[in-house]
């Protein structure tokens, strides 16, 4: 039995839809739903579900459609009755304690005319003209809308370099500015180094592991994951963001994080770099770091990044290491985590929600072992035949759009992640599993508790067929994150995950698990 | 290069308009930041053909 409802002019944000969709879903006697605005990508969508009429068909994106298919009539007519009961609870809540919402940026103008920055996350179709808005009133702009054109980030970009403004984006997730957190970031303390990065989690990362070896940052500025990659954009935002650190007498030390730029881009912005007089630190993610010159320095990855620019910051000398607790611990743990597990038992399985932070573990372990199947694999015969199923060694990054489509990113949602381990747990070739929990503003409340059962669940699984299962992870977070980091910690060592610092070291922990269990 | 307004930004207290998820202006509150949420919708009723006739003539 199939209903759908279509609502004229009632627009509700993605993410609050994806939301009540999920919600919808789950009620009894209900096989699919989907609660949506008419998009020309959802309609496609209902239409391939078979859930579609002339309606539907003649949607905007201003109109919501709710579709349901259950198991009768009264069934379908309740689910569609709970969605429109959820969303008007949502409705009233912003309408009992907010303050009238203008509809223009120039009455939002108006309203609060000591505005400096505006936060675009409307659908990337109707971005660009709100960015060139924005721009035009001098306003600076964090645009973490994605589904922007390359043409429309380089005209963008170019307004805000005639107007020294700032555009972070398209696509931009994290940054943090004056110390705020912006959309997905973490709480840092103040300090004085100052990022520029082309990766939001990247930036997390990093940013996160300054905190915890006791630096603070200035500034955490965003470009955009295309900034460097792409000649024409040309990094832009980049050499922007540097040249307003070299001028910040605040910021003692730079960091740029980027993934591997366009070789001219590289140049220029090395250039631009040991121009500034400071002392500098670089990490292209899946580059082979440059040997020091100057003021430059290159990390070989995200951790090592913020290590260099906290010791750096403080006058020390960097002394390099793998990992931060003493070696004949790390050899304990791998004694403890490999002596139970059966001979067939062999393969790494990451599954992932940062992006960055998969392909800073798969770059590692493509170093040291060779073939690394992904979703975010640049080699074609690397490249997971199927993402929802894992083969040999895999590094899923399952905030990939392929299992974003209708729903939340996993850092939002953790189910994407929680289905997968379910499914990973049958197989008993898996030794170790490494995961992310990225923590902060944006993320889930309980990325840890979320999943925690499942993983439970995949560790007894192995033990009745007569294994162990191996569950490496790593936080990204802060003291002063609302998610409480060590909450997080405790949760999942509570059922036997190693917890370590950071990526980098749960990737080089998992390494050696994958290389012990090989002997 | 002139990024005299972006070093202006630096010194001043963080002002927000937030146009889309309100999740993001929720976060921002939190951090006790100025933050003003907008209803927005899509422009001509989410018309393209519109829409990008509209955005032609800036409004």
């Amino acid at each position: 039995m199939k209903k759908i409802l279509v609502e004229k002019d009632s627009y509700y944000d993605s993410v609050f839809l994806m939301l009540i969709n999920k919600e919808v879903k789950q009620y009894d006697g209900v096989k699919d739903a989907v609660v949506s605005m008419g998009t020309d990508v959802n309609i496609e969508l209902l239409k391939e579900m078979g859930l579609t009429n002339q309606e539907v068909e003649s949607a905007t994106p201003n109109d919501l459609i709710i579709a349901v298919e259950a198991e009768s009539e009264e069934v379908a007519d309740k689910a569609i009755q709970s969605a429109k009961e959820l969303l008007n609870k949502k409705k009233s809540e912003s309408t009992d304690t907010d303050e009238y919402r203008p509809v223009s940026l120039d009455s939002a103008i108006e309203m609060l005319p000591d505005a400096n920055m505006v936060v675009i996350s409307v659908p990337g179709a109707f971005a660009a003209r709100e960015v060139r808005k924005a721009l035009n009133k001098n306003l600076h702009v964090m645009l973490f809308s994605d589904n922007v054109s390359l043409e429309d980030e380089i005209e963008l970009k170019k307004l805000a370099e005639e107007r020294g403004l700032l555009m972070m984006g398209p696509d931009c997730g994290t940054a943090i500015i004056n110390g705020k957190p912006l959309c997905f970031a973490n709480v840092i303390k103040r300090g004085n180094i100052g990022l520029v990065a082309a990766s939001g989690t990247g930036l997390q990362e990093v940013t996160c592991s300054i905190d915890k070896f006791g630096g603070g940052i200035t500034q955490g500025i965003g470009t955009g994951g295309r900034d460097l990659k792409n000649s024409d954009v040309g990094g832009r935002m980049m050499l922007m963001g540097i040249e307003a650190l070299k001028n910040d007498p605040e910021t003692k030390v730079i960091v740029v994080i980027s993934k591997p730029p366009a070789e001219d881009v590289a140049k220029k912005v090395i250039n631009k770099l040991r121009e500034t007089g400071k002392p500098c630190v670089i990490h292209f993610i899946g580059l082979k770091p440059g040997a020091q010159e100057g003021n430059l320095y290159y990390a070989s990855n995200l951790e090592e990044a913020a290590g260099m620019a906290v010791a750096l910051a403080k006058g020390e000398k960097y002394e390099k290491r793998v990992f931060t607790i003493p070696e004949s611990e790390v050899e304990a743990i791998v004694k403890r985590e490999t002596a139970n597990m059966s001979k067939e038992q062999k393969y790494l399985r990451g599954l992932y929600t940062g992006g960055t932070l998969a392909d800073e573990a798969m770059i590692l372990f493509e170093e040291e072992i060779g073939n690394i199947y992904s979703n975010n694999q640049t080699k074609p015969e690397l490249v997971l035949k199927d993402p929802h199923v894992s083969q040999g060694h895999t590094i899923v990054d399952l905030g990939d759009d392929v299992f974003t489509v209708g729903r939340p990113h996993p850092m939002i949602d953790p189910s994407t992640r929680e289905e997968r381990i379910v499914k990973e747990m049958e197989d008993p070739e898996m030794a170790v599993m490494l995961l992310d929990m990225v923590l902060g503003y944006g993320s889930h409340e309980d990325p840890a508790g979320a999943i925690l059962d499942s993983l439970r669940k995949a560790k007894e699984r192995f033990r009745e067929r007569g294994g162990y299962l191996s569950i490496v992870a790593s936080i990204t977070g802060t003291a002063g994150d609302f998610q409480n980091m060590e909450e997080q910690k405790k949760k999942l060592e509570s059922i036997g995950c190693v917890v370590m610092p950071s990526n980098y070291q749960a990737s080089m922990l998992a390494l050696k698990i994958i290389r012990e269990v090989a002997k | 290069m002139n990024v005299k307004p972006i070093n202006e930004l630096f010194k001043k207290e963080l002002v927000v308009i937030n146009m889309g998820l309100e999740s993001f202006a929720e976060n921002l509150r939190d951090v006790n930041v100025k933050v003003l949420q907008m209803n927005w919708k899509p422009p001509a009723g989410g018309n393209k053909k519109i829409s990008s006739l509209l955005a032609r003539l800036g409004r």
